[in-house]
């Protein structure tokens, strides 16, 4: 039996003073220690409120239904999931405070966090855990490929749920962040349409935080849950979550302090401006719940590309690091590996960057029988690039195979056409994607390299229509494989063949710029970064 | 004044009977330009999931009611706007009327405040040009107007932010009001004002611009005319003879330039709004092209028309009443 052993997920001691700030004495007590602490090593206190800064506002508030991004960002403050992670994403109890798996991988035994309470009052025990599996097996765009190997879900008790696979699921126990597999009250979604639940957008949780108002379009205020299972947490009265489309308006809204907090919000350019300011703070972690990456994906049915060679002049002439210091500013993470540095576990640190190599690139392309015309072109493509990418990365590409005789025609889409038709219309031959690894290689690496996933239609599925028996069995394989060692071996060398393939050209993580006010401290002590919830979360003021 | 009336009754009959055809032409031109865009409401909501399957999309689509045939969809959302029922927003899963209900006051509030400020400012500087046409306040004024027109508003409106919110720090850098400040009574109203204040001014401007020179122009006109020349001959005042005799004339064009301008003040409103974050229907707009909530975008659009048409229809009447010469036809 592996057995883990959970350890209450708070990083620092209290000291007496700050016992009696949380107990509630004077204001006036309250800001000296505050200010005595931040000599020394800080202190959390409690008080004040967060005014962040979310884009762009989603449909709906909790990752029930949908994955996207923002949902993702919200919904932890409201609704938790059983396990939290550390950067290595390592579990940590959360409202699951133990878990014990079976040595053939198919047996998960949850124990509950005792006197745990949603929001309105209503206990929270196994019955919401198996209910709200389930639900995300059939709801959750995710959660119907992780839950898919799930039977049932045992509940011999109040404060036990046991997950029963049909097939072991390695990747199940680092899924359950509130982020990814939110807990939900049973008692408000049994027997109704889960899609259109009202609780979607105006939730009902055991988290930090209780859901105050919505207003679309403008924003979201929380507020402090009093009876929080992890006192003396949360230490925010409130939290204001504002939507500011506008980039220059949302950095006008941090720089007038008028916003604390916010992840992507201001252009690349402006960071070492940013950097410089007395009451700001730029962070430029790439958590590894999300492990963002970004690649350029070659249209394996474009005769052309076909050619590995090609393929190999193309990979010669696009100089990563470079890409890195011009178009990401040098805040990027390159990675040359299928796989990011952020997934500490499964990086294969061993693949090499292509080495930049014009000369060789041409001999390539010369022996790939691209022969130039009369004006040095020897091969034109279509160059397509999700709008999440910065647009210069495109125009770096660009200029990059212009060195080549390749002319890459940049077609500028917004998100919705682009979608449409890099997966569905496949009009393009090369695009650069920018596609998460997330938690676990199964999940975020699998669907894009995987032969089966070649779906016409499906967004974010194998763009590139790579086909590679080897490295479809190291997958499936890695998808079941409960050794750990194994299972890393696995994905080690399935990074090897697909860089000697070459379906796609890695270029790594791009910069995660989040802005914070100094005054705001440990806003992101987990894995999951702004995707945790912010309990821990205090300003120092 | 019994015919006074009558001419303004006439004026409201005749443009309610066209306005009907006009807007049910624009519903259906909508629906089908709308259609004509690539991608629909699901390939966002998956796009954006990053990981659906195409179980979940076809589930989607048919929830939505997406999966049936482009005429089928038109007939059901002609027969539901019948039934004043604007549809429901694939998006936000819930009813369009309740979503524009929201934020239409917010966008009519920001529109009529600019639209009030461009033109009595632009009423005003143009007095001030024609009175003193060709002398230094003409001049200064005329160089001030022609900045005013050439400047984008979605810049007038980012500097204002960088020096009045950023800098000085007068004013907030956007929003609609203090959220969870709670405020009433006249610290709700003045808190309303300073956000209004930047983002009215930024979307004025330009049309400040365009009614001060056009009521510059339509005033020398008008001061050219005998009867013009009649009343100062009969010795009237120059301030009754500029305001009442001059002025009043020459607000035909600029009124009517005006209930033009309305429309485009419309389509304006999405980069103001976008820029100060205003909570308005501009936003809506944008944000539901982007996420093809096509069901939104139409119930937009169709309540835009709507606006277009009554406010040219008050402009009618507004000529009817400046000018008793002016007859329905």
């Amino acid at each position: 039996m592996q057995r883990v052993r959970g350890i209450f997920p708070g990083r620092r001691k209290f000291g007496l003073a700050v016992m009696a700030i949380s107990l509630g004495m004077s204001g006036l007590l309250a800001g000296g220690a505050a200010r005595a602490a931040s000599a020394g090593a800080s202190q959390p206190v409690h008080g004040g409120t967060l005014n962040w800064i979310v884009t762009p506002e989603p449909a709906s508030f909790i990752p029930l239904t949908t994955t996207a991004g923002t949902n993702a960002e919200l919904g932890p403050k409201v609704v938790e999931g059983l396990l939290t992670y550390d950067n290595d994403l390592n579990p940590l109890p959360l409202l699951a405070t133990e878990w014990k798996i079976s040595e053939d991988g198919l047996r998960y035994t949850f124990t509950l966090r005792k006197g745990v309470k949603w929001h309105d009052g209503k206990d929270f025990t196994s019955a919401d855990v198996a209910f709200s599996i389930l639900t995300l097996k059939q709801v959750h765009p995710r959660g119907r490929a992780i839950f898919s190997n799930v039977t049932e879900v045992q509940t011999p008790d109040a404060h036990t749920a046991i997950v029963v696979l049909s097939k072991p699921a390695p990747y199940l126990l680092t899924a359950l962040a509130g982020a990814e597999s939110p807990i939900v009250p049973k008692h408000l979604y049994e027997g109704t349409d889960i899609v259109a639940n009202k609780y979607n957008s105006s939730p009902v949780g055991t988290g930090p935080f209780v859901f105050k108002e919505w207003v679309k379009g403008s924003h979201i205020v929380l507020e402090r849950n009093p009876n929080y299972w992890n006192q003396p947490r949360p230490y925010l009265d409130k939290i204001i979550v504002r939507f500011i489309p506008d980039a220059v308006a949302r950095s006008a809204a941090l720089e007038s302090g008028s916003a604390d907090l916010a992840g992507q919000a201001i252009p690349l350019s402006d960071v070492k401006r940013f950097s410089d300011m007395p009451h700001l703070r730029v962070d430029t972690i790439n958590w590894p719940y999300i492990s963002v990456h970004q690649q350029l994906f070659f249209n394996l049915d474009t005769p052309a590309l076909q050619d590995k060679k090609v393929r190999q002049a193309i990979a010669q002439a696009i100089d990563v690091n470079a890409l890195n210091k011009v178009v990401w500013y040098g805040y990027g993470t390159p990675s040359a590996a299928a796989i990011g540095k952020a997934s500490t576990k499964y990086h294969n640190a061993d693949i090499p960057f292509f080495k930049t190599d014009i000369k060789q690139a041409v001999q390539l392309l010369d022996e790939a029988g691209l022969k130039p015309n009369a004006d040095g072109t020897r091969l034109t493509l279509r160059l397509l690039y999700n709008p999440f990418q910065e647009r210069r990365a495109a125009d770096f590409v660009r200029q990059s195979l212009s060195r080549i005789g390749i002319d890459a025609v940049i077609e500028n889409y917004d998100f919705a056409t682009y979608v449409k038709k890099a997966y569905t219309d496949r009009a393009f031959d090369i695009t650069l994607e920018a596609l998460a690894n997330i938690f676990d290689p199964t999940v975020g690496v699998q669907r894009v390299f995987w032969s089966k996933n070649f779906k016409v239609g499906l967004p974010f599925s194998n763009a590139a229509h790579y086909v590679n028996p080897e490295v479809d069995r190291l997958l499936e394989a890695a998808a079941i494989e409960v050794d750990e060692n194994k299972r890393r071996q696995q994905f080690l060398d399935f990074q090897e063949i697909v860089h000697e393939d070459i379906p796609s050209i890695e270029f790594g993580a791009n910069p995660q710029i989040t802005v914070v006010a100094k005054k705001v401290k440990d806003y992101a002590p987990t894995g999951e970064g702004l995707r945790g919830s912010f309990a821990d979360l205090y300003i120092a003021e | 004044m019994s015919s006074t009336s009558y001419r303004l009754g006439a004026a409201l009959r005749k443009t309610l009977w066209q306005a009907v055809p006009t807007v049910v032409g624009i519903v259906i031109l909508n629906f089908l330009l709308l259609q004509m865009l690539p991608g629909d409401a699901v390939d966002v909501i998956a796009a954006e999931s990053g990981s659906a399957t195409q179980e979940t999309m076809a589930q989607l689509r048919a929830h939505f009611g997406l999966d049936v045939s482009m005429p089928q969809q038109l007939w059901n959302y002609l027969s539901n706007l019948l039934h004043f029922d604007l549809g429901n927003s694939p998006r936000h899963n819930m009813p369009v009327t309740t979503l524009i209900g929201t934020r239409i006051g917010n966008t009519l509030l920001l529109m009529i405040t600019a639209l009030g400020l461009a033109f009595v400012l632009g009423v005003l500087l143009g007095l001030i040009m024609a009175v003193r046409v060709g002398r230094w306040p003409d001049r200064i004024l005329s160089v001030l107007s022609l900045l005013l027109y050439s400047t984008p508003s979605f810049w007038l409106g980012l500097m204002a932010i960088v020096l009045f919110s950023v800098k000085l720090g007068w004013f907030p850098t956007g929003g609609n009001i203090t959220i969870g400040a709670g405020l009433s009574g006249w610290a709700y109203l003045l808190d309303v004002v300073r956000h209004l204040t930047l983002p009215a001014l930024a979307m004025a401007g330009f049309y400040v611009a365009i009614f001060s020179r056009l009521t510059r122009s339509a005033m020398l006109e008008v001061s050219r005319q005998d009867y013009v020349r009649t009343a100062w001959a009969k010795g009237v005042g120059p301030v009754a003879v500029n305001l009442r005799h001059i002025l009043r004339n020459a607000l035909i064009p600029v009124t009517t330039v005006a209930g033009l301008h309305f429309g485009t003040l419309l389509g304006g409103a999405v980069v103001i709004e976008v820029v100060f974050s205003w909570p308005g229907l501009g936003r809506l707009a944008l944000e539901s092209v982007l996420s093809r909530d096509y069901s939104v975008l139409m119930g937009i659009l169709f309540l835009s028309s709507l606006l277009v048409v009554f406010v040219n229809m008050l402009t009618d009447v507004l000529h009817a009443w400046l000018d008793p010469r002016i007859q329905p036809r």
